[in-house]
């Protein structure tokens, strides 16, 4: 059934029927006591709606569980991660979105087939209408990443760059000068086959679009490394990243947070540490 | 154009929050207005001074929980209502979805009801669908912009920001939008919307005002709260002569620990 809606959920984005409908049709005729979906933007609106039609309980970004007394008890962060609390379900199905990253990806095991029910996907009346779709940008995805390398206010802050003569917008030059920063940061994911993060600060100055924001108001992540340049690591960002593996910052103010909750911490300007650092990964990892 | 915002009041991003005797505790932190809902209640605004109508400030929370309204007030909104009951308390999304929908229809004549994308206490984020669900609408979640609205023939087009990538949909109105903060740059209360609110009085209704009598039971029931385990590190600082040097040590030191 996960697997059922999962694929629905994909193939229906150029489409206009929502899935709504007939997944909770479904969940109900089969007499599903749980479901499980990943934590996406389009699944929380999918379990949201199934949870009204079917009067029951959506538990977003899960990131542990237990079966206690027939019952699945789900852990997951609230107030940005500042607190857990343990949750239960008590009606049916006990819906869960589970937080990407947490739980190990299961090897394939081939010869090992489900049995694959084919309903028919009666669709509602439909009311809205998609009139364009445009994939985003190619490239790893931030929830999904392995390793990110994120860039803060401090990748604009290269005296020793003077922009072209023809901007002279004193914002434009900034923007101007984090677009040379921000390509140090790309230059080092690339190698890494990392995502590109960013700080609130680097996203509202215009630096990068808001895609790529990590932290209380941006996007929640949780990969093995993080590495933050130029970012002071304030409250709202440390919400986002602080689950990380192995947090690596690169800052020019030794009293700067971020090091804090850092693994490896190197006080330095960024944009002599990192194409460096680009450099020696490249010949010592062989890329 | 009648408008809604619907707004809810958290402790600030900046607080810290911890778990005192069992409880979730903030201290003496100010209780806000949600993040997030400050980007509904400019994108309502800006709505009305383009269409005309009225933004009407909604909330569902303890009678104490007035601060969020206020300071929708204070942006600029021209009406609150702010729906407590001790029956609600214990609400979760399924109820409390039921209890804006049922404010929504009582107050009547809404062709657009605004929503943060959601709340940063809870960040469950479904409250926005279910109020859709419940009413019948279409429910257009994560809008980044509204690209065209026609009060006459009463449509509404937006691009969503979707993880996947961007969506354009048009849908007809009454619809539920709830907004990422792409959307636009929330104002700052004035001084004179700052004495507006603070004499502005707040009608308040009751479960039954609503037409709730009986508040169906929520389907979550919280175990319990506790502080996440500590994530011990100690940082090593990679010190030298020249960035060169440095980049070397750190590029040695991440590969010797298998960090990459
Ligand atoms: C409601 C709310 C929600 C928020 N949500 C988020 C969120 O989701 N994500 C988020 O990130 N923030 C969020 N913030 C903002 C947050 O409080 C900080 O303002 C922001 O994270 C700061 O970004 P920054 O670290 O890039 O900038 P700054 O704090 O200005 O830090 C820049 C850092 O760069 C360093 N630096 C400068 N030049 C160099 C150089 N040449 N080399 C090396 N280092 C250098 C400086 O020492 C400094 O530490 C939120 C705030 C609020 C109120």
């Amino acid at each position: 059934m996960v697997r059922q809606l999962g694929q629905r959920g994909k193939s229906s984005l150029q489409d206009v029927r929502p899935p709504k409908d007939w997944a909770s049709k479904l969940l109900r005729d089969a007499g599903a006591e749980v479901l499980f979906l990943p934590t996406t933007g389009r699944t929380r609106e999918l379990a949201a709606a199934v949870a009204v039609d079917l009067e029951t309980g959506v538990v977003p970004d899960l990131v542990g569980f237990e079966v206690k007394d027939g019952k699945v008890v789900g852990t997951r962060p609230i107030y940005a991660g500042k607190v857990m609390e343990k949750v239960v379900v008590g009606a049916k199905p006990q819906i869960f979105l589970i937080r990407s990253r947490v739980f190990l990806k299961p090897e394939a095991q081939a010869g090992k087939t489900g049995t694959v029910k084919k309903v028919d996907a009666a669709v509602g009346e439909v009311k809205t209408e998609v009139l364009g779709y445009k994939a985003a940008e190619a490239g790893v995805s931030l929830t999904d990443a392995a390793v990110i390398v994120s860039g803060g206010r401090g990748v604009s802050n290269n005296p020793k760059l003077a922009p072209p003569a023809d901007i002279t917008d004193e914002h434009q030059k900034e923007i101007w000068k984090a677009q040379q920063g921000f390509a140090l940061i790309r230059e080092l994911a690339t190698v890494l086959k990392a995502a590109v993060g960013a700080s609130r600060a680097a996203v509202d100055a215009g630096y990068v679009p808001y895609a790529n924001q990590v932290g209380q108001t941006g996007k929640v992540v949780s990969p093995d490394v993080y590495i933050a340049c130029g970012v002071s690591g304030a409250i709202q960002h440390l919400a986002g990243m602080r689950t990380s593996k192995t947090i690596v910052a690169i800052n020019k103010d030794p009293e700067a947070p971020i090091f804090k909750v850092s693994r490896f911490g190197v006080v330095g300007d960024l944009f002599e540490v990192v194409p460096a650092l680009t450099k020696e990964l490249k010949t010592k990892m062989g890329r | 154009m009648n408008i809604v915002v619907c707004v809810k009041q958290t402790p600030d991003t900046a607080a810290t929050v911890t778990v005192e005797g069992g409880k979730v505790s903030w201290g003496d932190a100010p209780l806000v207005i949600n993040p997030w809902d400050e980007f509904a209640a400019e994108q309502a605004l800006r709505t009305k001074e383009a269409y005309g109508g009225k933004v009407i400030a909604l909330s569902v929370g303890p009678d104490a929980a007035r601060e969020a309204v206020k300071h929708a007030l204070a942006m600029g909104c021209d009406e609150a209502v702010l729906v407590s009951d001790p029956g609600l308390l214990a609400a979760d999304s399924l109820v409390v979805s039921k209890a804006l929908a049922a404010a929504i229809e009582k107050i009547g004549g809404i062709d657009l009801a605004f929503f943060g994308r959601q709340a940063v206490d809870s960040d469950t984020g479904v409250t926005p669908v279910q109020v859709a669900r419940r009413l019948g609408w279409p429910a257009l979640t994560l809008v980044a912009a509204v690209t065209a609205l026609d009060p006459a023939g009463k449509t509404i087009s937006v691009d969503r920001a979707l993880d996947e990538g961007r969506q354009q949909v048009k849908s007809p109105l009454p619809a539920v939008v709830s907004v990422t903060k792409e959307i636009c740059e929330p104002r700052y209360p004035s001084f004179m919307g700052i004495r507006k609110a603070s004499k502005a009085t707040i009608p308040v209704w009751s479960a039954a005002d609503i037409g709730m009598a009986s508040i169906p039971p929520a389907a979550l029931s919280w175990l319990e709260v506790f502080a996440p385990p500590k994530i011990e590190t100690k940082v090593e600082m990679i010190t030298g002569d020249s960035a060169e040097a440095v980049a070397a040590k750190l590029a040695a030191r991440l590969l010797e620990e298998k960090v990459l």
